[in-house]
Order: C-alpha cells, then sequence, then structure tokens
C-alpha cells in the first residue's frame, strides 16, 4: 500500500484548492450529502441550461479525497447533458469498486486520478459521496446519505 | 494540558515487555510496520489468559448452564457463577444478584430504560444527561422519552471538556426521575467527578446511573463508595471478550423492576395463564447467556488485578503526560478535551486536514488510532468540530509508539498540511 497512490498531486492539489467550490443561491437544483462515517458534509448545485449542466458547484466540509473528488467532479461534469453525467457517475462507480481491466481509465481525464482509491476501501465512500449526491440533485432528491 | 499528570508520573513499574509478550496481537505488523494499537477506547486487546480461558472452557466443559444434573452443565454452571462473584468483587457490589450479565454497556442502560424508567415515567417528567455523553447514554433515553412523554435534559460542558457542575444542578429539578452520566467520557477522556453529582441527585431522591465503559479500565470502580444505582461497562474495553457487559443495579431497584426480557432461564414455572419470574439475577438474563465470554471476563479481571489497577493506572497516565508533551511539538495540532483529570485519551485535530486523512496516513505507518466522531455527535458539534482524532493508550502501549504516531503525523502535514 503507497499513500502516494491515494494522494496523488491532483487530489492534493484540489484539497488545497478546490475548484468550483462555492455555494449557488440561484440553481436550480440541488442535493446535500452527507458521510456520517467521518463527518463528511456537501451541497452540490446544479445550474441547467437546456438539457445541458450549465454550471455547477459544491460546498461543504470534508476529508481531502471527498473534496478532491467533488472538485474534480465540478469540472467533469460541466457542459454535459445530464445522460452523460449519469453515464460518467456509472464509470467512477466502477473505477472506484472494480478492477483496472474493467474501467478505461484514460478515457476519464483526470478523475482517473481516483483509482487508487480502490485500494483503501474504508475511502470508497469518502470518493463517491459527490456522485451521490450530483446524482440525487439530478433527481431532486434532496439529501443523500452514505451509510 | 496535565501538566500535574505529567510531571507526578510514577515510575513505570509494569513490566511493558514481559506484558507485551502476554498479548499475542501486539507482535503483529500492519503494512509491514510494527502495530501500534492506540485504539484502546475503542476496544482493548485481549491477552492468551483471556483467549487461553475461553478455549479451554470450550475444550473441557462446555455445557449449557443452570439446566442439566450433568457433570458438564454444572462445571459450566460453577465457571459462568465464579465469573459473577470475580465482578462482584470486581467492582465491590454487595451481592452477586445486583451483577446483571448482558451484550456490553449499550445494553445495560436499554435494560435500565425500559425496565426501570418506562413503566415509571410519563409526561412532565425528567430525564438528567450530559454533553459528553456517548450515543448509548442518549439514545435510550430519546426512545424512552418518546414512550412516555418524559423530557430529556442536557447538562452543558465546558470548552475544556469538563461537565458544568453548576449547570447541572440547575438542571436538577423536582420533575427529575434518573440521572444518567458518563464516569469517563468516551470522545474525551474527561473523568467527570462524579461523587458531587451523584450526592447531588441523591439529597433530591433522583437515581443515577454511571456509564463506565470508559472507566473500569482505567479507574478503580467501587460502586458502595460511589453511591450510585446503576453501573453499566463492557468486557471488550478491558481486556476481555466482546459480546458481554454487565449492569450492576441496587439490589432493591432490581427486585422492582419487571423483566425486559422474556425465555428461559429468567423463569420459575411457566403456564400459558401466568409465569412466575426468576430471582435475581437471572429475571434479567433470559435464554442462554454468553458462557465462554463470561469466563473470559473472569480471566480479564484475573489477569488485570494481577498486574495491580494502580499500577495499570500509573502507567497509563505516564503514556497520557508523554503523548501531550510530545504531541503539543506537531504544529497545527489542537487538543479537543483539556480537563485536568484525564483517562490516557487524546483527542487532537491538526489545522488543514481532515482526521479521515489523518487516520488513514498513520494507518499506513501501523498506526492504529480512531477518527471520527466517536459516536458522540454533540460533542463534536460543541467542538465545532466534524470529527476528531483519537489516540487511546493501555497499559501495554510504550513511548516508542507514541514517536510513531508522532512522526506519522510529521508525514501527514508534509503530504496534506
Amino acid at each position: 500500500m503507497d499513500l502516494k497512490d491515494l494522494y496523488r498531486d491532483i487530489i492534493v492539489d484540489h484539497n488545497r484548492h478546490p475548484r468550483n467550490f462555492h455555494e449557488m443561491p440561484d440553481a436550480d437544483l440541488r442535493a446535500d450529502g452527507f458521510n456520517p462515517l467521518c463527518g463528511d458534509k456537501l451541497t452540490v448545485y446544479v445550474k441547467l441550461d437546456g438539457d445541458r449542466i450549465g454550471d455547477v458547484s459544491f460546498h461543504g466540509s470534508g476529508c481531502a479525497i471527498s473534496v478532491a473528488s467533488a472538485s474534480l467532479l465540478t469540472e467533469s461534469v460541466k457542459g454535459k447533458t445530464v445522460p452523460e453525467a449519469e453515464k460518467l457517475f456509472g464509470q467512477m462507480h466502477d473505477l472506484l469498486t472494480r478492477d483496472d481491466a474493467e474501467v478505461d481509465v484514460p478515457s476519464l481525464g483526470k478523475l482517473g486520478a481516483l483509482s487508487g482509491v480502490r485500494e483503501f476501501p474504508a475511502r470508497v465512500k469518502c470518493a463517491s459521496l459527490c456522485w451521490h449526491t450530483l446524482d440525487a440533485a439530478l433527481h431532486s432528491h434532496d439529501q443523500v446519505s452514505t451509510e | 494540558m496535565n501538566a500535574v499528570v505529567a510531571s507526578q508520573a510514577a515510575p513505570v513499574v509494569l513490566d511493558v515487555a514481559a506484558i507485551r509478550r502476554d498479548f499475542p496481537i501486539l507482535a503483529r505488523t500492519a503494512h509491514g510496520k510494527p502495530l501500534a494499537y492506540l485504539d484502546n477506547a475503542a476496544s482493548s486487546q485481549r491477552p492468551r489468559a483471556v483467549i487461553d480461558a475461553m478455549s479451554r472452557y470450550y475444550e473441557t466443559c462446555h455445557a449449557n448452564v443452570h439446566r442439566g444434573v450433568h457433570t458438564l452443565s454444572q462445571e459450566a454452571t460453577d465457571l459462568f457463577e465464579g465469573a459473577r462473584e470475580k465482578v462482584r468483587r470486581f467492582i465491590n457490589a454487595r451481592s452477586a444478584k445486583e451483577i446483571i450479565f448482558v451484550r456490553g454497556t449499550t445494553e445495560a442502560v436499554n435494560l435500565v430504560a425500559q425496565s426501570y424508567g418506562r413503566p415509571r415515567l410519563g409526561p412532565g417528567d425528567e430525564i438528567l444527561i450530559s454533553w459528553l455523553e456517548h450515543h448509548a447514554n442518549i439514545v435510550p433515553w430519546q426512545q424512552l422519552c418518546q414512550q412516555t412523554g418524559a423530557t430529556l435534559k442536557v447538562a452543558p460542558i465546558t470548552r475544556t471538556g469538563e461537565v458544568d457542575y453548576e449547570g447541572f444542578a440547575a438542571l436538577l429539578s423536582p420533575k427529575t426521575r434518573i440521572v444518567a452520566l458518563a464516569h469517563v467520557s468516551n470522545s474525551l477522556g474527561t473523568v467527570v467527578p462524579v461523587a458531587r453529582f451523584i450526592q447531588a441527585a441523591k439529597e433530591r431522591g433522583v437515581p443515577v446511573l454511571l456509564d463506565g465503559a470508559q472507566a473500569v479500565p482505567h479507574l478503580k470502580v467501587d460502586v458502595q463508595a460511589l453511591d450510585c444505582d446503576f453501573y453499566a461497562f463492557s468486557s471488550h474495553k478491558m481486556c476481555g471478550p466482546t459480546g458481554i457487559g454487565v449492569l450492576y443495579g441496587r439490589e432493591a431497584l432490581l427486585r422492582e423492576m419487571p423483566p425486559w426480557q422474556g425465555g428461559g432461564d429468567m423463569i420459575l414455572a411457566v403456564t400459558f395463564e401466568k409465569t412466575v419470574y426468576n430471582d435475581l439475577p437471572y429475571k434479567f438474563e433470559a435464554g442462554t447467556p454468553a458462557i465462554a465470554e463470561a469466563v473470559g471476563l473472569g480471566a480479564a479481571i484475573d489477569y488485570m488485578k494481577s498486574l495491580g489497577l494502580d499500577r495499570i493506572a500509573a502507567a497509563e497516565h505516564d503514556l497520557l503526560g508523554y503523548a501531550n508533551a510530545r504531541m503539543a511539538t506537531v504544529p497545527g495540532l489542537n487538543f479537543i478535551g483539556t480537563a485536568p483529570e484525564k483517562a490516557a485519551v487524546v483527542s487532537f485535530t491538526i489545522d488543514g486536514i481532515h482526521p479521515h486523512d489523518l487516520g488513514t496516513i498513520l494507518d499506513a505507518e501501523g498506526v492504529a488510532i480512531r477518527t471520527g466522531h466517536h459516536c458522540a455527535m454533540p460533542v463534536m458539534d460543541f467542538f465545532g468540530v466534524p470529527a476528531t482524532a483519537r489516540a487511546s493508550f493501555a497499559f501495554y502501549n510504550t513511548r516508542a509508539e507514541i514517536d510513531q504516531m508522532v512522526a506519522a503525523l510529521h508525514t501527514a502535514r508534509e503530504m496534506l498540511g
């Protein structure tokens, strides 16, 4: 087990300087996510532009993995259609829980940096919380919990 | 913090190297590093004496207790009741009838809430706890409030993590029907000076339950000297097996309380019209009990007594003082809970690093600590943190293990700080 595989430079950077990290009072959709095991709490905001995600942001507190994952999420789904974002959610789920061979990591771009999380089962929920929360926002549930 | 403890650090008279050989698990590694097990407040480890006592029981005399006339049942019963007597002496109860075997502290609190509280409480009555409590000493009372219409009152705590006595006394009222307090805080390590609180409750005739889960591994507990009415603790935090714990109850109160679970062993006679309940303590022990676990708990008590409870406490205070001094050198480290009297528990945060990341990074260095809310979310809310990291020490830990942890904290700062 190599910590450098979990805390890759891109993860550390997105934790220190999370992108799109702000509340969005005029969001069309929003959902709260909570991981009671470690206390991660975040809100994902979405502004729609037709059938596309015109803008997306997040706010809250969490560990480095959950913050970096949410930051990377906002960069990766902005401009995508809702079905495209949902497809990406499925790919991220596979990335976090399945062997490398089954996931086309290069196609995920920066999100591939989270592939090391798989080796730390206790941390998978940290990385997936924002994706479940985005999914809830897109389907207009108010709250998700990873427990 | 804890300057008093550090300066008074008694010479450690325990032979820690020899003691560590009593605990087979301490020889293992984690991620190729020597294991530094510093999560004892969550669960301690077991000496070979406990493991062997349980194996020996299964290999030589297992049978159901209180049921058979045959040899094995008699031997198993003798061992089981022998363990109850060891527990009685360990906490100085008057009678073995006052020692109820349960699954753990949580079940003990639930038993008191349902059997003592539910028939007695109604709308307008109050239950008084403190802000320091573990969820196990909050939720059963909330459930009781929902069932009876009673109200939960919470005594405030101070910035050092101590229960505010004046605040507690102000909440004691003619409506208070039961007081339930931690003896030692699991999340912060605060030793609550319970004598004062018990006396105040007694003056109003209010019975007191103490959650002793974190106290029994560290303090000599004497329920008669404490003059509490109920005392709950778990075996697995004091070197015994999981799955068993103890409810001590004052005999006069236990007699008045109805059984809370029905079944075998808790009856004298059953017809379809009527059941005559068994005597204490069996009235509260429906079904086949955790026999091997009781035997293991008895062995754990023997083991701790052989080391000496005073020497255990001195060794743990020495570790606490050393840890406080070493951890204070880590930049950005904040101690959460700085009461003058503490068990060997250090709760902390490091600026800019989430406790969950600390837990992972320390684990990679072989250091096991707890991170999270420690089943005490109100305490976390009070200090304005989502979680803390918590190192908790047992008498078998060493200063070298604390050094290993502190080195890993520096690694964490380099990686994420």
